[in-house]
This record gives structure tokens, C-alpha cells and sequence, in this order.
């Protein structure tokens, strides 16, 4: 690039008053550029193609196959159950996630005592690597674990991780308890907002707690219950690591498979790139709906 | 305010406290068990049964130091892109004017909601294959260089200094460099550890991508190699859960500790503001 300083009138009509702006932002720019908006377009490109990996250097024939991709991966049924799973997922962990993290971000917000402690227990497993915490929840769910000594006759047979109508519950649990502290954070910001007159007036009015809970607290965060709802429904889309790890796979019988492992198991390690592609365009487009429906009864209505 | 409703308060708040933190306790006691004992008797040390012997044996079958020695480069390399590149952006962003300011704001809120599934396949390609950079520290760096929350987060503090401050040392000479090595930065020094932190998290706890693109097992982060040690172990068929517990520990406890230490930059209202722009 030449530099725009050197030819300070024409570069500035071009490039605007501080044209050093696009410089310093250049490094970011290329960043996106080379890792968002190039492979997104090579995603779709390659869902719609005949594509296999080759060895570096090699021009193999790539011939379009129209929707072949998607057709032949939406009549795998293991594909269709992955989908099914990632549903339970989030009919489980959104509602949960949004409702514990706006009661303890509430109660933590009129709490004196003590504060930073529960902040900071709140916060742990956010900021905690999930292949670490995995290892615990295996341990304390496992056929003879410490859940089911505690348990005891009440103990689920088969036990928790290797049956086929607990294991994506327990997954959506794990990931709600693992993922809660950074949603308490974002209702924490947004309490903030809420004015103090509000609650004064509505208890003047002789409104309860719970009556205020509900008539200024809730409508009061909605932008971050919008947010909350729109990350968790993300991140449970792109459940990986914890069917990888939790259930060996998404076992038992596929039961608790995501998406996102049926891309890497068809795409990677069955050398399938195609189908895996058209997997993830599938899955991107059912998320973008699922957030345009939220944002919709959710979101703020412009009058 | 009545009496009740606070206790109330206190009681659900605690409890919830001990839910989220008993898997941590857990996991050191059951790190430290030289037999593994699932039982309620288990959750509580016993020094006839505490050693050492599980992180030793861990450290047999997945080495420790790579692994560690992989996540610092793979985490640094992160860090140090985003702070250099990130301030960069974030001071042209709030600080200059210049055309293609509001696109790139644009660009980089969109780009937080851009999901990873999508980008998995077409990212393995390019990086992987057409590239060559498979079990490649760049490789492993190049799709998280630049965190976009940091960006937002370092625009956000840079938007709050006074321009009169900057207005009087152009006047002075100062060219932009010097301003936001000289006086920009100074100032934001409570963004950095923020960002910092919350960009540290990132790699160091990210598993799909490292296992992705490492096969070879001493470029592998700790969380893949601990990962790949508990889904063979799993399909073994005795558990040594000590072992794997102890590696989760050793994983865990650099995140753990930096967060409690700087826990108080770690707060609701500048990552907020970074998360919602």
C-alpha cells in the first residue's frame, strides 16, 4: 500500500480525515478477511461441490453437484438424530440458563455481604477449560460415581452417561451449570441500568418481591435476556467437546451425537469435507431462525 | 427490605456457590486419592490415602510440560497478537477518523456471532491442507490472533479518554503512534488486564480447533492431550480417575488462579460493554 500521507490531499478525499485510522486497522481487516469472510464463502462453495481432500499442490476436478451434498448427508439418519439431540439440548439449557442466571444475578445484585466470594464461585466454571471439568462430572456421574452412592435405589439403570434418555439431559445440564457465570455477568451489567425509582415506586404501590421481580425486573433486562438467549442458543449449537468427552462420542447410540461431531466424525475423519460443509450450513441457517424468532418476541419493539 | 427475604437470599446464594464449586474441590481431593473412592467417605481427604502418585502417573502416559509448554505458546501467541493488533484497531476506532470506521465496528460485532461450526470444515481445509500449517503453532494461533471482544473492549476505554487531552498534544506535534504509546495506553491500563484475561481463557481452554489441526502429540495443547488421555481411558476398562483428575488439575489451575487473582477486573460493566458493543 502507498503510504496516504505522502499524497495528503487526494488520500484524505479517499481514504477520510485520519487516513493513518485504516492503517492501524488494516492487521484486524486482513485478520477477518482471511479467517470469517473468505472461509464462510469457501463453506458454501465447497457444501455445493464434489469436494475431498488433496495432497497440497494438487488441482483435483471439483465438479458443482447442486444440493447432492445435502441430500445425502439429510438421509443419514444419524444426521437427522444429531439434530433431534441439539434440540433437546436447547429446549433444556436456553429456558434453564436464562431463568437461573436472572434469579442469581438478581439476588447477588442486593446481596452486601460476601459479594466478591460468590462472584468469583459464580465465575469458576466459566473460566474453567471444559476437558477439565469433564473429568470431574465423569467421576461424580459414573455407574458407581458419587451421584449414584448418594443416590442409591434411586440410581437411573443404565446409569446417567451410558443411557440413551439421560445422556443429552445430563450434557444440557453440565453445559448450564458450566456456562451460567457469564450469563449471571451480563444480567449483572444490565441491573445496573434498571433504575433505583422503579422498585421505590412499585413498593410504594405495595408490590411484593416477587411482584416486583417480575413487573421491574424482568421487562428491565430485557436487551440481556435477548443477548442471553441469542449466546446460549449459539454455544448449544455448537456442542462438541462435551458428547465427545461426557458420553465417548455421543454414545449410547448416538444418542447424545451433536451436529457439529457428525461434521467432524463425516467431514474429517471420514474424509467427507462436502457433506460436513453442508451439515454446518443447515445448522448456521436453523440458529439464524431460532435468533430471528427470539429477537422478535424478545427483542425491543421499535413504535 | 425484610428480614426473611434476605436470609432467603443469602441461603439460595450460598447453596448455588457450593454447587458451582464443589466439582473443583472435588476434583483436587479426588486428584490426591492413591485409591479412587466414589463413596460420600471419598469427598473428604483422608491422609491415609493422599500422594502424589496420580500426577506422576498422568504425567507417564501424556507429557505435562509440552502439554503446558503448548498451551503457553498457543495462548500467547493469542494474547500478543490481540493486544498489538487489537489496540491498534480499537484506537482507530474510537480515537481517528477515517472512511470505513463504522464498517469495521460493524465487522467486528458481526464477527462474535459468527458460529465456529461454520467456519470448522472450510478453516481445516485452508489451514490444514492447503496451507501445510497441521501441527503448527501458527496454525493452531492463526483463527483466534485477534479477539474481537478485546477490540470492542479496548475501543470502549479509548472512547471514554478526554479529547481535549488528545487535541492538545497534536497541537504539540505528537503523532498518532506516540500518542497511543505515550498517552492512550497509560490511561487504559485497567482495559488491557480485562482484556487480557478474558482473551487468556480462549485458547487455553479451546479443545476442538488444537484437536483439529494436532496429531502430532507434542504439539498437542494440554486440553487435547488430556482430552485424547480420557476418551482412550474411557474406553478401557478400568478407570484410573485419579490420573485424569490430576491432569483436569494441573489444566485448571492456571486459569483458576490468574481469575481469582485479577478477579476484580473480571466485572460486569466493561465486559458488557465489549459483549454489546
Amino acid at each position: 500500500m502507498s503510504s496516504p500521507t505522502v499524497r495528503a490531499p487526494l488520500g484524505r478525499r479517499i481514504f477520510g480525515r485520519q487516513p493513518l485510522g485504516l492503517l492501524f486497522s488494516s492487521p484486524y481487516l486482513a485478520f477477518v478477511l482471511l479467517v470469517f469472510a473468505f472461509p464462510i464463502v469457501y463453506a458454501v462453495w465447497i457444501s455445493f461441490h464434489d469436494f475431498f481432500f488433496a495432497a497440497p499442490g494438487a488441482e483435483p476436478d471439483r465438479p458443482f453437484v447442486g444440493f447432492d451434498n445435502y441430500i445425502y448427508a439429510f438421509s443419514n439418519p444419524q444426521v437427522i438424530r444429531s439434530f433431534g439431540n441439539v434440540g433437546i439440548f436447547l429446549l433444556i439449557n436456553v429456558p434453564l440458563t436464562v431463568v437461573l442466571s436472572m434469579l442469581l444475578a438478581s439476588a447477588l445484585n442486593k446481596v452486601v455481604h460476601a459479594r466478591t466470594f460468590l462472584r468469583v464461585s459464580f465465575y469458576v466454571p466459566y473460566v474453567t477449560a471444559s476437558v477439565a471439568v469433564v473429568a470431574v462430572w465423569l467421576f461424580l456421574f459414573n455407574g458407581s460415581g458419587l451421584v449414584n452412592t448418594l443416590l442409591g435405589p434411586l440410581a437411573p439403570d443404565p446409569s446417567w452417561l451410558i443411557n440413551e434418555n439421560l445422556a443429552m439431559p445430563v450434557i444440557a445440564l453440565y453445559v448450564t451449570w458450566k456456562q451460567l457465570g457469564f450469563y449471571i455477568l451480563l444480567y449483572l451489567a444490565a441491573l445496573q441500568n434498571v433504575p433505583k425509582e422503579l422498585y421505590e415506586s412499585a413498593s410504594t404501590d405495595g408490590a411484593g418481591a416477587i411482584r416486583r421481580f417480575f413487573s421491574v425486573t424482568v421487562p428491565g433486562v430485557r436487551p440481556a435476556t435477548l443477548l442471553v438467549l441469542l449466546i446460549s442458543t449459539v454455544t448449544g449449537a455448537n456442542l462438541f467437546t462435551e458428547p465427545y468427552l461426557l458420553t465417548n462420542g455421543g454414545g449410547p447410540n448416538g444418542a447424545s451425537t451433536s451436529p457439529v461431531l457428525m461434521m467432524y466424525q463425516l467431514g474429517i475423519q471420514q474424509g467427507q469435507p462436502d457433506v460436513a460443509a453442508a451439515i454446518g450450513i443447515v445448522l448456521v441457517v436453523g440458529v439464524l431462525i431460532i435468533a430471528f424468532i427470539q429477537n422478535r418476541f424478545v427483542g425491543e419493539r421499535e413504535s | 427490605m425484610t428480614k426473611l427475604g434476605t436470609t432467603i437470599r443469602y441461603i439460595v446464594l450460598f447453596v448455588g456457590a457450593i454447587v458451582f464449586l464443589f466439582p473443583f474441590y472435588y476434583m483436587i481431593v479426588g486428584s490426591l486419592q492413591t485409591e479412587t473412592d466414589p463413596t460420600i467417605a471419598g469427598a473428604f481427604p483422608n491422609p491415609a490415602n493422599l500422594s502424589l502418585d496420580n500426577y506422576v502417573n498422568v504425567n507417564e502416559r501424556i507429557d505435562l510440560v509440552s502439554g503446558l509448554v503448548n498451551s503457553g505458546i498457543f495462548t500467547g501467541g493469542v494474547l500478543l497478537c490481540t493486544v498489538v493488533f487489537g489496540v491498534l484497531v480499537g484506537y482507530a476506532l474510537a480515537m481517528l477518523q477515517w472512511r470505513g470506521r463504522r464498517a469495521t465496528f460493524a465487522l467486528a460485532l458481526l464477527v462474535q456471532v459468527i458460529p465456529f461450526q461454520l467456519l470448522q470444515i472450510p478453516l481445516y481445509v485452508l489451514i490444514a491442507r492447503d496451507y501445510g500449517l497441521a501441527d503448527t503453532h501458527v496454525g493452531m494461533i492463526l483463527p483466534f490472533a485477534i479477539n474481537s471482544t478485546a477490540v470492542l473492549i479496548f475501543r470502549q476505554y479509548f472512547l471514554q479518554l478526554p479529547k481535549e487531552l488528545f487535541e492538545a498534544a497534536r497541537i504539540d506535534g505528537a503523532g498518532e503512534l506516540r500518542l497511543l504509546w505515550s498517552v492512550a495506553l497509560p490511561l487504559v491500563r485497567p482495559a488491557l488486564v480485562t482484556a487480557v484475561l478474558l482473551t487468556f481463557i480462549g485458547p487455553w481452554n479451546e479443545f476442538l480447533w488444537p484437536f483439529l489441526i494436532t496429531k502430532d502429540a507434542s504439539m498437542q495443547p494440554l486440553a487435547v492431550s488430556l482430552a485424547n488421555y480420557i476418551s482412550t481411558v474411557a474406553a478401557s476398562t478400568d478407570n484410573p480417575f485419579g490420573a485424569i483428575l490430576a491432569g483436569a488439575v494441573v489444566l485448571a489451575a492456571p486459569v483458576v488462579v490468574l481469575f481469582i487473582v485479577f478477579q476484580r477486573y473480571f466485572v460486569s460493566s466493561d465486559l458488557g460493554s465489549g459483549v454489546k458493543g
